[in-house]
């Protein structure tokens, strides 16, 4: 019954007549990859709480989870959303466009993070008050 | 994967049909979800940014670590892992309602878009429960001018900042004013004993309030609260219009508004804007709560 004439130019319809077995694949394959982030969360919080935590240990398993989350988006667009069955001309103008975020996060981040060390190297106002005690209010005001 | 049923050859691009073999209506909608997701990507980008230029963040394991009727036990990830599945869930209920429509199923959609509201209800209950627990929630805090206060996490406040010592923490109750002193013992008692705290002396409820092994942070980057509630209720607008738009369609559907046009492809974009959210969500997951 999935042949209706829901648009006159539509040349075909995808076969949507296989059962909902995918549906529920996919939906156990996000919980699980949830569970597992959650697992690396609680991780990170123990090592967080730890002495002398492991930055580079932290990192790599926050790593881990982005590209997890990565791998639950696919899944959702392509399962959930039906991208996965649409024609590759509309896929491309979906996702050629979104490629542009990859810079946008490797920018922004990297703008953030020298504005933290341009701060930390020139915004010493600790120094200033030892130096000048009469200007340290003002200095610990605009803080 | 299904390309495959396209016959070799096939002119998309002569005219007479859809190049995207899709509607109108359908194409648009991925259209509008595209450009939805710039506005979203460049929120949590900018949340981001400021993350990276400050040298301390609130730990979210620290903010987010209670649990309804849970009391001041220490669950972290717990209850936004539940809204997590909660909203997981509701997107298999609606993909199941999108292919019950492919069949001309109108009862078996009616079901599962039941379902999918009631998700959608269940998770923007959680969120307004999240929120009340932060905006009223009370931590101690060192504030800049030396005195300790009790603060909720708000778009102005947030007391999420380092550690401070027991030292430190002692010398401040000592430039304390008496009301910030007495908030401060209000908020230590858990509801067994009630002490008039208007009326003790600053001696007294130091005394007190050090006797209950008071822990004190300093106040965080101003930014947490904006950010936070900025885009979880961007995100819960979207959730709430999602499942107002998921009324319509469920109400369409049962005045038999698809049967009688042959197809069911609202649902499938309404569908696709539920799916959506859910997708949104699990970024916001993992930039909020997980790193």
């Amino acid at each position: 019954m999935s042949e209706h004439a829901s648009s006159p130019e539509i040349t075909f319809h995808p076969d949507h007549s296989g059962g909902t077995k995918q549906i529920w694949k996919t939906f156990w394959l996000l919980s699980a990859l949830t569970i597992v982030e959650l697992i690396l969360g609680l991780l990170i919080y123990n090592i967080h709480k730890g002495e002398n935590p492991n930055h580079t240990l932290v990192l790599a398993f926050k790593g881990m989870v982005c590209i997890l989350t990565l791998a639950k988006a696919y899944y959702i667009v392509s399962i959930f959303m039906h991208l996965g069955d649409e024609v590759r001309n509309l896929i491309m103008t979906i996702i050629v466009p979104l490629c542009l975020f990859i810079w946008f996060i490797a920018a922004f981040l990297w703008d953030g993070d020298s504005w933290k060390n341009l701060r930390n190297r020139y915004n010493r106002t600790e120094v200033k008050i030892e130096k000048v005690a009469p200007a340290a209010k003002e200095h610990g005001a605009k803080d | 994967m299904s390309t495959a049923a396209v016959q070799q050859g096939t002119k998309w691009w002569s005219g007479g049909k859809s190049p995207f073999n899709a509607s109108y209506g359908k194409v648009m909608m991925w259209y509008f979800l595209m450009s939805d997701a710039f506005t979203f990507g460049a929120f949590l980008i900018s949340y981001g940014t400021i993350r990276f230029s400050v040298n301390d963040w609130a730990d979210p394991n620290q903010v987010f670590n209670s649990f309804p009727f849970a009391g001041h036990a220490n669950l972290p990830l717990a209850f936004v892992s539940l809204m997590t599945f909660i909203l997981i869930a509701s997107s298999v209920t609606m993909v199941l309602a999108v292919h019950e429509g492919h069949n001309m199923n109108r009862k078996g959609v009616e079901k599962y878009m039941i379902l999918t509201i009631i998700g959608g209800i269940a998770f923007l209950s959680c969120q307004a429960w999240e929120w009340t627990h932060l905006l009223t929630g009370e931590h101690v805090a060192l504030l800049n001018d030396g005195t300790l206060s009790v603060l909720p996490t708000t778009v102005k406040t947030n007391p999420w900042g380092a550690a401070v010592s027991h030292e430190a923490v002692a010398a401040a109750l000592q430039n304390t004013p008496q009301t910030q002193l007495a908030a401060i013992a209000a908020s230590l008692h858990h509801g067994t004993e009630v002490h008039n705290v208007a009326a003790m002396s600053n001696a007294e409820l130091i005394k007190f309030i050090e006797s209950a092994d008071l822990h004190a942070s300093q106040t965080g980057p101003i930014a947490f609260g904006g950010y936070f509630f900025g885009i979880t209720g961007f995100h819960g607008f979207h959730v709430f219009s999602g499942v107002i738009i998921n009324i319509i369609m469920y109400i369409k559907t049962k005045l038999g508004h698809f049967d009688q046009r042959g197809h069911y492809e609202m649902i499938e974009k309404a569908g696709l804007y539920w799916h959506f959210v859910d997708l949104v969500w699990v970024f916001v997951f993992l930039c909020f709560y997980l790193i």
